[in-house]
């Protein structure tokens, strides 16, 4: 296993290396000055050079990358311009706020997307296979800002069911002490149910916009797996040896039925990811994403940077924990691996 | 703070008399509800510090309210009754008093004042404040220059609670200068402690907290998030505001700023489109304050230098062919004041804006096409900044129909806001749109950047005119010297000649609208168009 994750992350290197070229040269080569940006709407041209000069941006694109590629080593992202903070503290303090959004959105939509695949797929023309291509198709096809707010509007306009869209806490509540980021397990950690109560009622409406969203890959997948495993030899087998239909269905069935689910709940997770960007502006949620792209619009490239590099590092450790999961779930896998 | 203390405390209560319990916490709710004020914008403080790189507008505000200046403006009654500050009078602020002499203004410091920390606020402060101001370069730097405030030798320091600042030259903005945000008074001690030999202004210290001795310092700030002052007790430069607290949230979405404002969550809120708060003022359940943008237009512009805008009679055809009352109807739902269309026999006034006596007439529009030589048509591009694409893009549309109906083919250039500045800059742009306002409100100054043959960022249709240059000229030496009859005639003058070479042809004055709820006072319309929560209370 430990083999497994350490060739894993050998192999990740060259493509971590890649993202960081290619991002530096990206970011380098959008339209845009930042220098003639933070100059200010009344700045001159020498103002503008003098800031450019600051910003060390009069320098050759190669120096320019090998500070760059060198300050990376040191742990350092730089400064971000627009919010005036460095980056890598900004991403540490975003993320688990994007991360607990994501999370929670993708565990509502697994609860929903596996019961109704699985039950679709046992009970294929059934109402509840109807059921499960109308709520897969309708959230497959609504753009998230658009169910975002929608929600907004009924749950939070007119019903007042709902908090104000403001963020992670009521603004009268101040964030508990951090231990995990998570505000939902660092509100319990610090025994104040208040605010973990406010912080539940802040994810509710952002992560049901997600799970809508997220529904139909994992619900189809789901019912489409759970049909062919269904059809297999080995469960007309478990059949006909008069095993009851639960634990035909449960115990071999989905077992079998999971290695592409599991597939997907992967993609799933990292568009989910860049879903989140849209989700974050609509609700107001300081997350990474709506961060990266405030910094885009404004030229800044150490923010834009620092996000692709995070989400590359994401998805290696992502794919590496499905890849060891595949293994639990499937001990062909293991052996192969 | 308090009030999750609070909160702590009743716990042990709340498993005892469960039922109570929603009570307290609403209560406590209330409390602070009533003295915070809770503020939504799109966009938040980059910077702390105004005298910092790149400081954004948002951070402007913060310094405004966390920082005093020596002198600040008296207020005056405003269209609709609304507070508006008054350019021509001047009050002392962290200046007891002061005195203008021929070349120089004395300031005599109040001997009580104190930086948030609690250190006295003394004359070296105020020197080394004004030093930083004219030395760090940027923004800052140009600001100052504007007044002719450029060098450190101009601040002397008499004594522990005198200045002096002596004038360069007989310049009328040089006053009005030092009352505008960048001439803000840093504690010279806490920020020296703190800065290093890369950066001896500190402004790295500075641009994560406040150093000043405001009626606010910020107690929280997270960057594209939200920014939370409290009020300084220990204020002594005006009256103790009554706002204890304020929260200012970043909410992106329009339409939840709204939201959050309709349902009464949310206290004020600026930058809703035009649309928005139109309906808001007609639905009456909050009071929407729209004030003309002072010093401010908004513009069509002309390239000068290439064909086919070098021809005065295209620009003029292109001023009779442009829809100004749709744009004002459909683009800005009445929310502007209208610069065109003024009668025929209107005398110039020496003011700034004032309306140009072009309408909408096509025909005129061809004949003018005509006479060029040009009734053929052209084709060109209209370029705007996509940052303010909620108002540039309508125009453009509404522009681009029109002009087609003279033969002008013109092609959408969207350009990222960004790139904006370098665009302006290069000035290569055939035709524009863009809005310029000034802080000084002074016909010259607006001018003097817009149109001098000295050719700045703003000049952006790279106009060149020697007479114009001399009226200009003329205009400043006039306003300096106290030459009335002079500086009328000159400001006459060159608003003529603006309007019949036409290089950018003004369409309107925006208005700045805040939404707020009914129960907030005390709102105040100042020339950089933030807040000053200084002055407002609520209930």
């Amino acid at each position: 296993m430990l083999t497994m994750i350490g060739k894993r992350l050998m192999f990740a290197i060259p493509s971590l290396i890649g993202v960081v070229i290619v991002t530096f040269l990206l970011t380098r080569a959008l339209p845009g000055d930042p220098a003639a940006y933070f100059a200010g709407p009344a700045a001159t041209k020498e103002a503008v050079e003098q800031i450019r000069k600051k910003l060390g941006l009069d320098k050759p694109l190669i120096e320019q990358f090998f500070r760059y590629a060198n300050d990376l080593a040191h742990g350092d992202f730089g400064n971000s311009l627009t919010t005036g903070q460095p980056v890598a503290a900004e991403i540490r303090n975003r993320l688990p706020a994007s991360a607990e959004l994501t999370l929670l959105g993708l565990i509502v939509s697994v609860a929903i997307a596996i019961p109704l695949g699985v039950l679709a797929a046992t009970r294929p023309g059934s109402w509840i296979d109807h059921l499960c291509r109308v709520t897969t198709t309708a959230g497959v096809s609504l753009p998230v800002f658009f169910t975002g707010l929608v929600l907004v509007y009924v749950f939070y306009f007119q019903l007042g069911w709902s908090p104000a869209p403001l963020g992670r806490l009521d603004v009268f509540y101040s964030a508990p002490p951090t231990v995990t980021g998570f505000y939902l397990v660092d509100t319990l950690i610090a025994r104040d149910f208040e605010a973990f109560r406010s912080a539940l009622s802040q994810l509710i409406l952002p992560a049901t916009t997600l799970a809508i969203f997220s529904l139909a890959p994992i619900a189809r997948m789901t019912r489409a797996s759970m049909l062919a495993v269904l059809a297999s030899e080995f469960v007309r087998t478990a059949r006909a040896s008069g095993l009851s239909p639960s634990t035909v269905i449960v115990t071999y069935a989905f077992r079998n039925a999971m290695l592409p689910v599991i597939t997907t709940l992967s993609m799933v997770f990292s568009f989910l990811l860049g879903a989140n960007v849209l989700v974050e502006k609509v609700f107001a949620w300081p997350g990474i994403g709506s961060y990266a792209v405030e910094a885009l619009i404004s030229s800044d490239f150490a923010p834009v940077q620092g996000f692709v590099l995070t989400m590359a590092v994401m998805y290696v450790l992502l794919n590496l924990v499905i890849d060891i999961l595949y293994g639990v779930i499937d001990p062909r896998v293991r052996l192969e691996g | 703070m308090q009030r999750r203390d609070f909160l702590k405390s009743v716990s042990g209560l709340a498993a005892a008399a469960l039922p109570g319990v929603p009570q307290i916490i609403s209560s406590a709710h209330a409390d602070a509800r009533s003295e915070t004020l809770l503020i939504v914008s799109e966009g938040g403080p980059n910077n702390l510090d105004i005298h910092g790189v790149g400081t954004n507008v948002p951070g402007y505000e913060v310094s405004w309210n966390c920082y005093d200046r020596l002198i600040s403006h008296e207020m005056k009654t405003g269209p609709g009754g609304v507070p508006y500050y008054d350019r021509d009078k001047f009050k002392g602020e962290l200046a007891e008093d002061f005195k203008v002499d021929d070349m120089s203004v004395t300031f005599k410091l109040h001997k009580n004042a104190k930086f948030h920390d609690g250190a006295p606020v003394t004359a070296k402060d105020v020197k080394w404040s004004l030093d930083r101001a004219v030395s760090v370069g940027g923004f800052p730097t140009f600001q100052m220059s504007a007044g002719s405030l450029t060098k450190p030798e101009q601040f002397v320091v008499i004594d522990d609670y005198t200045v002096r600042v002596d004038f360069l030259k007989k310049d009328r903005l040089t006053v009005p200068d030092l009352a505008v945000i960048v001439p803000c008074i840093v504690n010279s001690e806490l920020v020296k402690k703190n800065s290093s030999e890369k950066d001896p202004w500190g402004l790295e210290f500075t641009k994560q907290q406040t150093a000043g001795s405001g009626a606010y310092k910020v107690t929280k700030w997270t960057a594209g998030t939200e920014v939370i002052m409290e009020r300084n007790e220990d204020w002594v430069c005006g009256p103790l505001p009554k706002i204890r607290r304020v929260i200012w949230r970043m909410v992106p979405q329009a339409g939840n700023r709204r939201a959050l404002l309709e349902r009464g969550d949310a206290d004020i809120s600026y930058e809703l489109p035009n649309k928005d708060f139109q309906e808001m003022k007609a639905n009456g359940k909050l009071n929407v304050v729209s004030l003309p943008f002072s010093n401010g237009i908004q513009y069509i512009g002309m390239n000068v230098t290439r064909p086919p805008f070098d021809n005065p009679k295209i620009r003029q055809a292109v001023a009779y062919a442009l829809p100004y009352q749709k744009i004002m109807d459909a683009v800005m739902f009445g929310l502007a004041n209208p610069m065109f269309g003024a009668a025929k026999d209107k005398p110039t006034e020496v003011a700034w804006p004032q309306p140009h006596k072009y309408n909408t007439d096509i025909d005129k529009a061809k004949a003018l096409m005509a006479e060029a030589g040009l009734s053929g048509g052209l084709e060109t591009t209209i370029s705007f900044d996509l940052n303010f694409a909620g108002v540039n893009e309508p125009l453009c549309v509404l522009v681009q129909e029109s002009l087609a109906q003279i033969g002008i083919k013109t092609t959408i250039n969207k350009v990222p806001g960004a790139n904006w500045r370098t665009e302006l800059n290069k000035k290569e742009m055939p035709l524009f749109t863009n809005v310029f306002s000034g802080w000084l409100d002074y016909p010259e100054y607006f001018f003097y950047w817009c149109y001098h043959g000295n050719n700045s960022v703003f000049n952006t249709m790279s106009y060149k005119s020697a007479e114009m240059d001399r009226l200009i000229d003329g205009a400043r030496t006039a306003a300096a010297t106290g030459d009335t009859a002079t500086y009328d005639a000159d400001v006459k003058g060159f608003v003529d000649l603006a309007y019949t070479d036409i290089p950018r042809i003004p369409l309107y004055q925006p208005f700045v609208n805040v939404a707020m709820q009914k129960n907030i006072s005390g709102y105040q319309y100042w020339f950089h168009r933030r807040l000053d929560y200084r002055a407002m209370a609520k209930g």
